[in-house]
């Protein structure tokens, strides 16, 4: 049977759509209960109970959602633009995607193990801009166009940051491959792993996610007390579900990148167990609750205070940081830590 | 099946770029031009340069598409003027393509490729290279100087636009932003008993 999967085209095809399915349908799954883990945190911050109904402890909450959201009728704006209408929230969705294509979530446990890995994702993520673009020009309304003019904006701004800060990983680790990536984070546990060389850029890595998947406290885009919604508000039943599911993926992808490249994503923490994809989940749903806890505690940021942030601050901040790393790893100061390149490979 | 996406790539390069140009909504020509470049990306992955590839997505589809789209969408152009001003100028338009189809066909009907050439297209690198590194070695190896003396020609471009923008105007009212975050709540804030019927 090995030989069916790895010979005949057919056998290839249907091997990478259940390779495919085997990411996608866990990751929708798990979707469902981040977003009710999501709102739990919110609530339980804003001490408040949060989706209790559905299910043991509202736990189905998120499945009711999802159904309430089918069964609503779609409408669809006069003067709309109707074919990018709907384009964009399926833009939207698949980018959010097909990013995962290159995600490990353990040794060899990815489906597309390409050499140019972190610039795919990176690619891909600045390419989820579109469907925001797009659905807020074909509504044909005045808030949605306001929105979508900010986060294109605001998405192209810190998307220098966090290359930059990905360039930066990229020298200490000499590759662009996520597998050797964390390989070279292998060795002495938790204190090899590049968050502690790499402290401030991690935080910096942090914001700057926040800000390019429009999470608060830079949810601008849809800022409810100035756009109603941002890009969001003409859309309604299914397109509106995808453009949640979109953003959500895409919030669960930061969180995978910033295991990946600071967190060491599937060693484990400590020497004597064992390395595995437990550790990667483990440290994703970690950083996805640091996203929840940022949402509930923290006031939105007005417009130029977060284009000051971007371009100002954060931008000199990781182009220094670039400049410090590339001299650290070429004269192997501190005793090599910045050059772990041997390992990887 | 590698037949297959390039066909596929193929069709999107020239539908997009056929499109881009007909299409009547400005809009909708920047997302086909959007559908060009990707569909080049997928055919430079497909002859192996994978980092190439990358790059022309983030460059041109993240970058710059982005700021066109940005431009185009805040366009008011009134389509039926702009399609009575193409049918103006579709003469002088095909004559310039036929032109050039000409020219491209007379350089390319002399050509003749050797069979050592045809080889090195197909593997550019040498073996055992990514293609990443091999690209680094010959930007930051080879052609050192060149590269640095392009990234200075961008310098002096971005330094020349910001030079023919940048105006300091006394008359407006600017933001102090040091001044914004050194306010404190025991500064900007007072506290006052109001009493009923009085006022402050």
């Amino acid at each position: 049977m090995a030989n069916f999967f790895s010979d005949n085209p057919w056998g290839i095809a249907l091997w990478i759509v259940a390779t495919i399915l085997m990411l996608l349908v866990p990751l929708l799954v798990s979707l469902a209960f981040l977003m009710w883990g999501d709102r739990k945190i919110w609530a339980a911050v804003q001490m408040r109970r949060g989706p209790n109904v559905v299910g043991v402890f509202g736990l189905l909450q998120s499945f009711a959602d999802f159904l309430k959201y089918i069964v609503k009728e779609v409408v669809v704006p006069a003067g709309a633009d109707r074919f990018v209408f709907f384009l964009a929230p399926m833009v939207s969705l698949v980018m959010a995607f097909i990013a995962w294509a290159v995600i490990p979530f353990g040794d060899g446990w990815v489906i597309s193990n390409i050499n140019v890995a972190i610039l795919y994702v990176f690619a891909i993520s600045s390419l989820e801009v579109y469907g925001v673009i797009m659905g807020g020009w074909a509504s044909n309304s005045k808030y949605p166009f306001l929105g979508s003019l900010r986060s294109a904006a605001q998405m192209i701004s810190y998307e220098v940051s966090i290359g930059l800060i990905i360039i930066g990983v990229v020298i200490s680790s000499g590759s662009l491959n996520f597998g050797s990536i964390v390989a070279s984070q292998d060795g002495m546990g938790i204190l090899s792993w590049y968050w502690l060389p790499h402290f401030p850029m991690m935080i910096l890595f942090f914001i700057s996610a926040l800000a390019e998947t429009n999470r608060p406290p830079f949810d601008l885009p849809e800022a409810e007390s100035e756009l109603v919604a941002g890009y969001q508000v003409e859309y309604s039943s299914t397109p509106f579900l995808l453009f949640m599911i979109g953003e959500l993926t895409a919030v669960v992808l930061m969180c995978a990148l910033v295991s990946l490249l600071f967190l060491g994503g599937w060693l484990s923490p400590v020497e004597f167990l064992p390395d595995g994809v437990f550790w990667m989940c483990i440290k994703m749903v970690f950083v996805f609750f640091l996203f929840s806890m940022v949402k509930a505690i923290t006031p939105r940021y007005r417009y130029d205070q977060l284009m000051r942030l971007g371009w100002k601050v954060f931008l000199p901040m990781s182009l220094a940081w670039v400049v410090f790393v590339a001299f650290a790893a070429r004269f192997e100061w501190f005793w090599g830590f910045y050059t772990r390149w041997a390992v990887g490979s | 099946m590698m037949v297959f996406a390039f066909y596929l790539f193929t069709l999107g390069v020239i539908a997009g770029g056929l499109f881009t140009v007909v299409s009547r909504n400005p809009v909708h020509s920047v997302l086909w031009l959007i559908l060009a470049f990707l569909s080049s990306a997928g055919l430079f992955v497909m002859m192996g340069a994978e980092f190439v590839a990358m790059l022309l997505v983030i460059v041109y589809v993240g970058a710059v598409a982005v700021l066109f789209l940005f431009v185009v969408m805040m366009l008011d152009v009134d389509f039926a003027e702009l399609k009575a001003e193409m049918a103006k100028y579709l003469p002088l338009g095909l004559l310039i393509g036929l032109v050039i189809l000409m020219e491209l066909g007379m350089a390319f009907g002399a050509w003749e490729a050797s069979e050592v050439a045809a080889t090195q297209l197909s593997a550019p690198m040498p073996e055992g290279v990514e293609n990443t590194a091999a690209l680094g070695l010959v930007l930051y190896d080879q052609y050192f100087l060149l590269f640095q003396l392009a990234g200075l020609i961008l310098l002096v471009a971005m330094i020349g636009a910001i030079v023919l923008t940048l105006r300091h105007r006394k008359d407006v009212k600017r933001q102090d932003v040091l001044a914004q975050m050194y306010r404190d709540p025991a500064k900007a804030m007072e506290l006052r008993d109001v009493r009923p019927g009085q006022g402050l």
